[in-house]
Parts: C-alpha cells; sequence; structure tokens
C-alpha cells in the first residue's frame, strides 16, 4: 500500500481534478479558495495543462466554460462573493450542457463576511442561484480524502451527465491538513464526455438512443455546430417555441432526475435502531459524529445521515428516515438552508429540529449532545 | 467569390433570413468578415467564432463556423478559454459596442494587455439596438438614446484609442461604407498574431438614426462615406478641413510575445527539463 | 493516545510551519494527525494559531478542544488563546511572554526561544524550530530522529545545518533549565 502523505484539503481537490483528466483552470483569487488556483497554476504546466488567472471571477468561469467546448477538462475554484458573480455563467453552463467543475470553498457571508471563516451558507446558491428554472449536481465532503475521490466524481458526474457541477467545500476542510493515500492511476474509475465518431450524422442536441445526453464534440472536430444560451432545438440554433422550451427544459431536468440513484451518495451512521438522527453534510458531519459515539455510549439511540450529493437531494432516503424514526435534527453551518429541503421531504411525519449558525464558531459536539439530549427527553 | 457562393460556402442558409432591420450595417460587416476567411483560406473546422450579446452577436447563428453564443460582455473571456485549450484554433469574436465596451470593457482590455491570440470584431453601431436604443459607452456627447431622452451627458469611447492603450497589437477602424479596406483590416487582424482589434463603424437607422434624425439609411451611410476620412490622408489635411471629420485605418501593427505561445513555451521548457 | 496541540504566535513566525511539521512528523509514525489554522487578515503580524491534532485512532472533530499541549511565542497570542487549559496541560511560553494567570495549569515551562535564535544562532526566523526542539524534549511523542527528519523535509534547502542546529539548541535549553 502507498503510503500517507499530510497533505491540505485544497490541494487535495486539485490532485484530485489532475487524477480525473483536468488539464484547464481559470479562476480570480479569492480566499479562503486561493490555494487551488496556487495549486493549479503550479502543477496544469506539468501535465501540458492550462492554467490563466482571469481578470475576474466572471470571466474566470467563462474561460474554463469555452476551455470545456474546446474539449478539455476544465475546473474553476472561488468563494464567497465570487461564487456570487460566477452565478450567471453557472446558468450558462447548465443551459448549454457543458461539463465544468465549479469549487466553492464556502465562507462566512452575506458580502465580504468573514473571508478567513468557514460556514455552509451557499447552500441553496449552488441550487437555485442563477436565474432561470435547471436542475443542478452538488457534492460535499468532510475530510480530505474525501476532497480528492468526490472531486474525481465531481468531474466524471459533469462529464457523464453534460452539466457544471458545484463542489461544496468549505474553509473548515480546505484548510485541514490530514494524511491522505493518494490513489494509483486506475484505482478509481475516469469518465471521458460520449463523442461522435468521425463522420458521423450529428446533430448537436439529440439524445441517440439509449444514452442519456447529447454526444460533445470537441470544437475543432469538424462538427460545426452552434453553442447558446437561448433556449434551442436539437440544431442548436434558437427557437421562440413554447413547445420547444417545454422539451428543453424537461430533458434537463430528467437527465439528473431519472438518475438520482446513480447520482446520489451518502453516508449512514449508527443508523439501525436511532430514534434520533442527524442530517448533515460536509465538514458539520465532524461536528456529529464524536456527538453521536458519546451519546450511544450513554445509551441514547442516536445517528446520523450524511448527505454526501446535496443536489439532487437524497430524497428517497429522507423520506424513508421520516418513516421510521422519532426525530430528525439538520446540523449545518448556516441559519436553516437545507433544513427547508428536509422539512420538505418530512412533510411533517416527524418533528425536524435546527442546530447551526454562520458566525465562523464550528459547532460543538457538546452542544450537538446537549441539543439531543433535549429533544430526547 | 459571387454572393451567393459566399452564402452558400460561409452562411448556414437555413438559418436565414437575419433578424436585422432593413437598413442594418451589421450583415455588411458580417460579409466583410466572410469575405477575409474566404481570401486567408482558413478552415471553416479550425475555425471557432464568439459572440456576446446583442444585434451583433446575433452573428454567429448565421455563419457556418464552430459558434459560441454566449453571455452579454463575456465573450473574450469564453474565446480566451477556447484558444487557451485549443492553440490551433483560429478564434474570432464578434460584439457591439455595448458588449465589447460597457459590460464587456474590463474583458476587453485584459485580452488587450494579455496579448493573446484573438481578433476582436466590434460592430460600433453607437446604439443599444437589441433593447430598444439606449445610449452606449460610443453614443456621442449629446446625441438622444431611450435612456438620454436630454442628451448624453457623458463623453463617448474612442475604441481605438482605448484598445491601443491597454496594449492590443494590432488596431483598426473601418466602416460599412468602406468596406474593401474592412475586408483588408480583417484579413491583417486575423493573420496578425497577438490581440487584434477592429472597430466597425456600422449605423443603426431604427434606433440610433430616428432618435436623431439622421434621416434613412441611405442618408447614413451618406454620413459614412463624408465624414469618415482615411488617417494618412487626415495627417496631411490642414487644421480647418478636420471639422466634423473621423479618421478611419490601421493605427497599431506591432510584435509583443504573445500569451499562448508564451505559457506553451512554459510547457515545452518544463518538459525539456523534466527530460534531462 | 490523542494529544491536542494548540501552537500561538504572531504572522509571520512560522508558527503554521510548525504545526505541518508536528503533523508530518506523526503520520510518518503511522498516526492519525490534522492540522488547521485561524488567522486574520495580517500576513505579518496578528495573533496566528494553530492546532494540531494527533491521534492512535481515526479523528473526528477537527479542532482542538481542550489542548494537552499550548505554546504561546507572543504575549498577544497569549492573551487570546492561553488561559482555561486543563490542570494537566503542558503550556511552553517563550521567555518575553508575562504568562497569563487565568491559565489553568501549573505545569508550565518559560524559555528564551526567541533570543536563543536570534542571538545564539543569529537568526530569528529559526524560533518555531527551536520551539520544536523544546517540544520535542518535554514531550515523549517523538524521538529527536522523527522530528529531526520531518523538519529537514520541510526547510529550505541549503538551510539544513543552521535549521539542526536550532532544533538542538532548543533541545538544549530544556535540559539545561
Amino acid at each position: 500500500m502507498s503510503k500517507a502523505v499530510l497533505m491540505q484539503g485544497n490541494w487535495a481537490c486539485v490532485e484530485g481534478a489532475l487524477y480525473a483528466g483536468m488539464r484547464f483552470y481559470s479562476g480570480y483569487p479569492i480566499t479562503p479558495s486561493t490555494e487551488i488556483a496556487e495549486l493549479s497554476a503550479q502543477k496544469l504546466p506539468l501535465y501540458g495543462g492550462k492554467f490563466i488567472q482571469m481578470e475576474d471571477e466572471i470571466s474566470g468561469i467563462a474561460a474554463a466554460i469555452g476551455a470545456s467546448i474546446s474539449g478539455t477538462k476544465s475546473m474553476t475554484a472561488t468563494s464567497g462573493p465570487g461564487f456570487s458573480l460566477k452565478q450567471e455563467n453557472i446558468g450558462y453552463a447548465a443551459m448549454t450542457e457543458v461539463p465544468l467543475v465549479i469549487v466553492n470553498v464556502m465562507r462566512v457571508g452575506p458580502s465580504t463576511g468573514l473571508p478567513t471563516a468557514s460556514s455552509q451558507a451557499d447552500i441553496m446558491q449552488a441550487r437555485f442561484g442563477s436565474h432561470g428554472d435547471y436542475p443542478i449536481i452538488a457534492v460535499s465532503p468532510n475530510s480530505v480524502t474525501e476532497t480528492f475521490t468526490l472531486t474525481v466524481r465531481a468531474f466524471n458526474l459533469a462529464e457523464k451527465y453534460r452539466t457544471p457541477v458545484m463542489f461544496l467545500t468549505d474553509e473548515t476542510i480546505g484548510h485541514a491538513r490530514e494524511p491522505i493515500v493518494l490513489p494509483k492511476p486506475g484505482e478509481l474509475p475516469i469518465y471521458d464526455r460520449v463523442q461522435p465518431a468521425d463522420g458521423e450524422e450529428y446533430m448537436p442536441f439529440r439524445v441517440e438512443p439509449g444514452e442519456i445526453v447529447p454526444r460533445m464534440p470537441a470544437y475543432g472536430r469538424g462538427f460545426r455546430y452552434n453553442m447558446s444560451g437561448l433556449f434551442h432545438t436539437e440544431t442548436g440554433f434558437p427557437s421562440n417555441s413554447p413547445e420547444n422550451a417545454q422539451a428543453q427544459i424537461d430533458r434537463m431536468f430528467a437527465k439528473i432526475y431519472d438518475n438520482v440513484d446513480d447520482i446520489v451518495t451518502y453516508e449512514e451512521f449508527e443508523l439501525d435502531d436511532a430514534e434520533l438522527v442527524f442530517v448533515t453534510y460536509g465538514s458539520t458531519s465532524r461536528s456529529v459524529i464524536p456527538a453521536i459515539k458519546s451519546l450511544r455510549k450513554q445509551g441514547y439511540k442516536v445517528g446520523m445521515f450524511r448527505a454526501i450529493t446535496l443536489w439532487p437531494s437524497p430524497a428517497k432516503q429522507i423520506e424513508a428516515l421520516a418513516e421510521r424514526v422519532k426525530h430528525i435534527v439538520v446540523a449545518e453551518m448556516n441559519r436553516g438552508q437545507y433544513l427547508q429541503e428536509v422539512a420538505r421531504l418530512v412533510k411533517g411525519k416527524v418533528p425536524v429540529t435546527h442546530i447551526g449558525r454562520a458566525n465562523s464558531e464550528i459547532l460543538l459536539p457538546s452542544e450537538i449532545e446537549a441539543l439531543a439530549k433535549e429533544v430526547l427527553s | 467569390m459571387r454572393s451567393s457562393q459566399l452564402v452558400e460556402k460561409y452562411f448556414r442558409t437555413k438559418n436565414l433570413p437575419h433578424i436585422w432591420c432593413p437598413g442594418c450595417s451589421l450583415g455588411i460587416a458580417t460579409r466583410s468578415l466572410v469575405v477575409a476567411i474566404d481570401e486567408l483560406g482558413l478552415d471553416k473546422n479550425k475555425t471557432v467564432i464568439v459572440s456576446g450579446i446583442g444585434c451583433s452577436s446575433r452573428a454567429v447563428g448565421y455563419l457556418d463556423f464552430n459558434t459560441i453564443h454566449t453571455t452579454h460582455g463575456r465573450a473574450l473571456a469564453f474565446a480566451t478559454g477556447v484558444k487557451l485549450a485549443n492553440p490551433e484554433l483560429h478564434v474570432i469574436v464578434i460584439s457591439g459596442d455595448g458588449d465589447a465596451s460597457a459590460i464587456g470593457g474590463n474583458h476587453l482590455i485584459h485580452a488587450a494587455r494579455r496579448n493573446i491570440d484573438l481578433t476582436l470584431l466590434i460592430f460600433n453601431n453607437n446604439i443599444y439596438g437589441m433593447t430598444g436604443g439606449q445610449f452606449s459607452p460610443t453614443t456621442p456627447h449629446a446625441a438622444l438614446g431611450t435612456t438620454a431622452p436630454f442628451g448624453v451627458v457623458e463623453q463617448p469611447f474612442d475604441l481605438v484609442k482605448l484598445a491601443e492603450g491597454a496594449g492590443a497589437t494590432y488596431v483598426a477602424r473601418g466602416t460599412a461604407f468602406h468596406v474593401n479596406p474592412l475586408v483588408k483590416y480583417y484579413k491583417n487582424a486575423i493573420e496578425h498574431k497577438g490581440f487584434s482589434m477592429v472597430e466597425t463603424i456600422c449605423i443603426c437607422p431604427t434606433y440610433y438614426g430616428r432618435q436623431n434624425k439622421s434621416g434613412t439609411a441611405v442618408q447614413m451611410m451618406h454620413w459614412l462615406k463624408d465624414s469618415f476620412v482615411l488617417n494618412t490622408a487626415y495627417d496631411k489635411m490642414p487644421e480647418e478641413k478636420r471639422q466634423g471629420k473621423h479618421v478611419y485605418g490601421e493605427f497599431v501593427k506591432k510584435d509583443l510575445p504573445e500569451y499562448v505561445e508564451e505559457y506553451v513555451g512554459i510547457i515545452e521548457r518544463l518538459k525539456g527539463e523534466e527530460d534531462a | 493516545m490523542h494529544k491536542e496541540i494548540r501552537l500561538t504566535g504572531s504572522g509571520g513566525q512560522g508558527v503554521i510551519l510548525m504545526g505541518i511539521i508536528l503533523a508530518e512528523a506523526a503520520v510518518e509514525k503511522g498516526l492519525q494527525a490534522i492540522q488547521s489554522q485561524s488567522y486574520g487578515p495580517e500576513a505579518r503580524g496578528g495573533a496566528s494559531k494553530c492546532e494540531v491534532i494527533l491521534s492512535d485512532q481515526p479523528i473526528d472533530f477537527p479542532k482542538v478542544l481542550e489542548p494537552n499541549i499550548l505554546v504561546a511565542l507572543t504575549q498577544d497570542g497569549a492573551n487570546k488563546y492561553a488561559h482555561g487549559l486543563g490542570e494537566d496541560c503542558l503550556a511552553i511560553f517563550d521567555e518575553s511572554v508575562e504568562v497569563p494567570e487565568n491559565l489553568g495549569t501549573k505545569n508550565v515551562f518559560s524559555y528564551p526561544i526567541i533570543e536563543t535564535a536570534r542571538i545564539t544562532l543569529g537568526k530569528s526566523i529559526v524560533s518555531n524550530i527551536v520551539t520544536l526542539g523544546v517540544f520535542c524534549e518535554l514531550t515523549d511523542i517523538y524521538t529527536r530522529e522523527e522530528l529531526l527528519s520531518a523538519i529537514l523535509q520541510r526547510v529550505p534547502k541549503g538551510s539544513e545545518v543552521l535549521n539542526e542546529r536550532a532544533f538542538d539548541e532548543g533541545i538544549k535549553l530544556v535540559r539545561r533549565a
């Protein structure tokens, strides 16, 4: 077995991206995501890849979309205000179905907020931040090792479903250094977008039988087609027809929501006989797990459901929890964002409580333990 | 090549007719680009045309190349990614005055500063046409726009000076009337290694002309003919004859290190060090 | 084994590097480790805090709750982070730091760390490595060789001799006292 090395979360993200085949990075420096840009700048040319520091956050994502259209796996990373600035082009990537990984190392907002401190308060923005209706995939890691493996998965999902994928980490995990055993080449699966064969009769936005998304040839290969943020037909050219708009948006949603079983991943901890379940994600699970271990020692039947894929949410699993537990507590570093999704799924079948804040102080296991005791008493 | 052959070879004829108004000169500018591409013999498969949002940006839908109709103001930023990721592609950006110099002004100056091998064609009609006649950064002082009902209070950008000041290594201005030099500038711009910008003075009879009582499309074309003077001729004109005249021509042509070549040079140097 | 370590000083003193070295030396020994930091906008100056947790078990909560070892190289750092410690906590201070009254532990050691770096070694930049020498000698987590090897992997090429001397000067500070 390979040896463990100490690595920062943000570095593991870049290592994971390179492993997945990232060969283009564009972005703008912003705390606490900057190490991702720095390591990309250092490493990409060694892989024959390209790094460019753009003039702002907007061009940071725009260039990455352009590079992906050129046929190159691309990533951009940001935090806080930068995530707000990227929203319009996130919608463009969703509309044109361009594979792209957008890393958000979440910090405390609103506005400039607390730039060096951790939060999980961009969960709803990740889902609904750009205007209009569109589906999105968002994943969230809780360790340095998972930052690596989940970045690889984020690229795979982006390529497989032709969609921007949000990688929602935070300052806690992004800046933490932990031991990681780096996977060897070939150890993790790598997925590349399906391209048409040379000379194939090609319709840019038509899904071929048995496939999930339209094939996507790199620009320059000879399939001259048009990308547009306007609603477009299978030809790629704009159309004002309501029927066409409906069909396009339906297909965009279906490619994600018909495949939730493939997309959604989660972790269960001590759930078997649990009466109270914490629903949590990302770094906050690291506060919940020690609380559960302590509560279990004291005889309390508590467990954890950790969403690794946040969007689409693990709806089936959370609905099933609502049928078998007595109480759900959503733990997150904000004032109640994922709570809204969980409450929507639980439909009042069991009480749903929330514990969270976004003032830079991460939730303590003792606070979580105290809340569980209060709820169960 | 005859017009019908040009259309057949370079236009997506299924998407015609275009959406532009009668008398609009965006068609002239678009045709001039196609003539330039034809004369240079660019491979359609290796040519990417990127646009933003606005009347001019609709051109990409009609052109049979690899085309990207992006978000408002960001065409250069998308194009930067396309070019850097695949340097063998010819990347041409079509943008309007609002797209390139208002919402996208930051990308314009930085693409120029970087001297990345992109060709930016700004079809400047001095107005926001797509949204119905609001003033743009190039609308002349005191001219009327729907958002300047008492005349524009601001001073306009000189796009040639802006691009030159920001570091563009090829800068020219042509007009929709002076088509032969325009085609030449487009060709020179595309052939130039580095960031090239050609401003094309266009007319918008519908929204600029009507508000500002500029007359019919034909009268506006006459105005282009009468008021634009080649820069080399202008330089020789006595001061009194320069009144009311504008200049077109090539203004900057210089060689400086190009971004993509520089970057690829780093990759090769690192590879050499690794092999050594 | 589960040790929670809090290191504080001023930005630019190398406090974070100190934490990274402690964590890397632990990983090298096959232990679990997590290192984190909190910092303000200053690249230099300001109170910086670095935390390391070492364990022979997986580490869940990533931050220090109750330090077993505290190091403070500056008064600012001590004032901000050195209080309410458990009575078994080992507290290490630079001699220039006035030990806070509400420290909570009597297990306190003060050494002229910064002075040793500046005068004996002629480079105040190695204060953090002198501190690691003190740390190594006062605790039984690492052998001299284990920690030194982690130091030498992290310091700039060409500065190995200076840093090894700095490390040993730290060890001497404890032995002499």
